[in-house]
């Protein structure tokens, strides 16, 4: 009989530890399906965060690293220098490892146009510590850290981490995906799989940024928070391509 | 024989790295260190290597992590202030049981403090330098022919026993040339199958990782690495002892500490004063034998130091507390003259009975 849907060999078949209606999960399963479809499963290593996301290392079956909080980016850089032709190296970070205590990391990884690839889970919140405000929380954000709201005369205001990127002349591939309905994941799993050919054809830092769902801390259900994704988080987060200078440079030829 | 060339002491560990086989280094500038990133970015792309200056030291020692991790030979150095800064990446290598080199050519403390010689960093050296039960194999060069020679050893050493090797130097180390030969004995490296180099589909994946959620499992990594520590501190102690035998009066210095320590011992020998020095070259481990032997006749011990003493509470510990151990030290940048070290011989050696 013909198999004609399985999991891709790039994911340990084992239960994963994120909560119901997380989409920790759907984003891992299209990182995995990229792998194995570009089938560089035997030379990619990936680079788990600090965060929810930590224990990825025991669900991709590629070579991984756990990093300290923040510093994937730098790591890397390390691990891709140690032998650049035959290392993919992709990063995995949440937001507040990436966005908050692991900037500095990204931005200059990203002005070095360090030949990697980085997935940025961006669901406004710290899911493993419980639900503090994240650099991502949206304005009036109710979380355990901004109880009344993100008043940005205190906290400021998030960080659009693509549009900000997108200001430096380094990076090659800037785009921003949501994994909230079949047609999202389908136009995530196309940007995921250019972040990881860029790396194959030399190009240089990619990084997608996806809009996700945090049910739990956000305190809705998983449905709730998918439409929530579209209501509150998209209008400050819009999806689109923010850089992509080979296709950029095409258009200029 | 092999030809002499005189070089900057820092400049001598820059180049024993590369006769180690080190291919990766990253940096952070910082005075007075500051050469082995200049004499690396100058070399490290002629030889195919990466020189990369990182955008703090922070980002330097996660790259570090990252090369380890690959399994090849990696360093950065730095500075005292710096060196604070790596602490986290120092405690991340140490748990997730990474080889790598770090220089430390210190500098006066606390805070930014100056850029004269200091040997102040001692506590945060021998004591792991970031947070969580580790140590790191910690030598202390004192001449720029120990720099090379050591900083070759120190990448054997961490490969060897899977845990960073620290060169604690001090700016005058870094900074001060003298001739060395760099005809050094370099063994093969280790083969480390444990690397994150891809699994080229033929094996399990490897995992590097710090991360440990079990308590039972987390104590027994802790157990398993010092039960290695152990070997380390009956294999590996290394010292240098100066007319120790006769000794009433035994000085521990390292360093350049040592050096001057060294010029006292003669004067007070010419004094008439039995004065001796025991030199530790691996701070960690301490070489606690010599001192424990040398406690067995000596009235009395000084500890030399270019801070406010911290060496001195290892070698109370060493001596079992059997002699007197006093102090003599100077701070903040400062080093002390074979007369003051030699004045110190004298009232110590007055107030004996």
């Amino acid at each position: 009989m013909a198999v004609v849907f399985d999991k891709p060999h790039a994911l340990i078949d084992v239960p994963l530890h994120y909560c119901p209606g997380c989409t920790h999960g759907i984003v891992h399963r299209l990182v995995a399906e990229v792998i194995d479809e570009l089938g560089i499963e035997g030379k990619t290593i990936g680079i788990a965060p600090v965060g929810c996301s930590v224990m990825a290392y025991n669900y991709f079956n590629c070579d991984m690293i756990e990093a300290a909080h923040g510093r994937a980016p730098a790591v890397a850089t390390g691990v891709k220098r140690a032998d650049p032709e035959n290392h993919i190296v992709f990063t995995y970070q949440g937001d507040g490892d990436l966005a908050s205590i692991g900037m500095a990391e990204t931005v200059h990884a990203a002005a070095r146009n360090e030949n990697i690839t980085v997935i940025f889970i961006n669901n406004a919140i710290y899911g493993m510590t419980g639900g503090q405000m994240a650099p991502t929380s949206l304005v009036g954000q109710v979380t355990q850290t901004s109880p009344y709201g993100r008043d940005p005369k205190a906290c400021g205001y998030p960080i659009k981490v693509c549009e900000m990127l997108s200001e430096l002349v380094g990076p090659e591939y800037l785009e921003r995906v949501t994994v909230n309905n079949v047609k999202n994941i389908r136009a995530a799993k196309k940007a995921i799989k250019k972040a990881f050919q860029n790396q194959i054809d030399g190009k240089g830092f990619s990084l997608v940024e996806v809009v996700s769902s945090c049910p739990t801390n956000w305190g809705m259900t998983p449905k709730q928070a998918l439409d929530w994704i579209d209501s509150d988080m998209l209008p400050y987060y819009p999806l689109g391509v923010y850089k992509d200078r080979s296709a950029e440079q095409k258009e200029a030829e | 024989m092999s030809d002499k060339i005189l070089m900057k002491g820092n400049e001598a560990i820059a180049e024993a790295a590369i006769i180690a086989g080190c291919r990766h280094y990253f940096g952070y500038p910082i005075t007075p260190q500051t050469e082995i990133a200049a004499y690396m970015a100058k070399k490290m792309p002629k030889i195919g290597g990466t020189f990369l200056q990182a955008e703090s030291e922070i980002a330097a020692i996660n790259m570090v992590y990252g090369v380890a991790s690959a399994g090849k030979r990696v360093m950065t150095s730095s500075s005292s202030p710096g060196v604070s800064l790596k602490g986290e990446g120092l405690s991340y290598l140490a748990g997730s049981d990474l080889p790598s080199l770090i220089v430390n050519v210190q500098r006066g403390g606390p805070g930014l403090g100056g850029i004269q010689p200091s040997q102040s960093d001692y506590f945060q050296s021998t004591r792991g330098g970031g947070h969580g039960d580790y140590h790191m194999i910690v030598l202390a060069p004192a001449s720029v022919q120990e720099m090379a020679e050591l900083t070759v050893k120190g990448f054997e050493l961490a490969d060897t026993y899977r845990m960073t090797s620290m060169i604690l130097a001090d700016g005058t180390m870094g900074q001060m040339m003298e001739p060395v030969n760099l005809d050094l004995d370099v063994k093969p490296a280790h083969e480390k199958p444990w690397a994150t180099t891809g699994t080229q589909m033929a094996r399990e994946h490897n995992i590097v990782n710090s991360l440990s959620l079990v308590p039972e499992e987390l104590e027994e990594l802790n157990f398993k690495r010092y039960d290695r520590y152990k070997v380390i501190e009956e294999n590996e102690t290394m010292f240098e002892e100066y007319k120790v035998e006769d000794a009433d009066i035994v000085l521990a210095a390292f360093g350049i500490a040592a050096r001057v320590s060294k010029n006292a011992v003669d004067e007070a020998r010419k004094m008439g004063i039995k004065a001796g020095l025991i030199r530790p070259i691996t701070l960690w481990p301490f070489p606690k034998a010599p001192f424990k032997a040398a406690a067995e006749h000596a009235k009395a011990f000084i500890s030399v130091e270019l801070n406010m003493g911290q060496m001195i509470e290892d070698v109370i510990l060493a001596t079992e507390s059997k002699c007197p151990v006093t102090l003599c030290n100077r701070a903040g940048g400062m080093i002390p003259d074979p007369k003051q070290v030699l004045n110190s011989i004298i009232e110590v050696n007055g107030g004996m009975k």
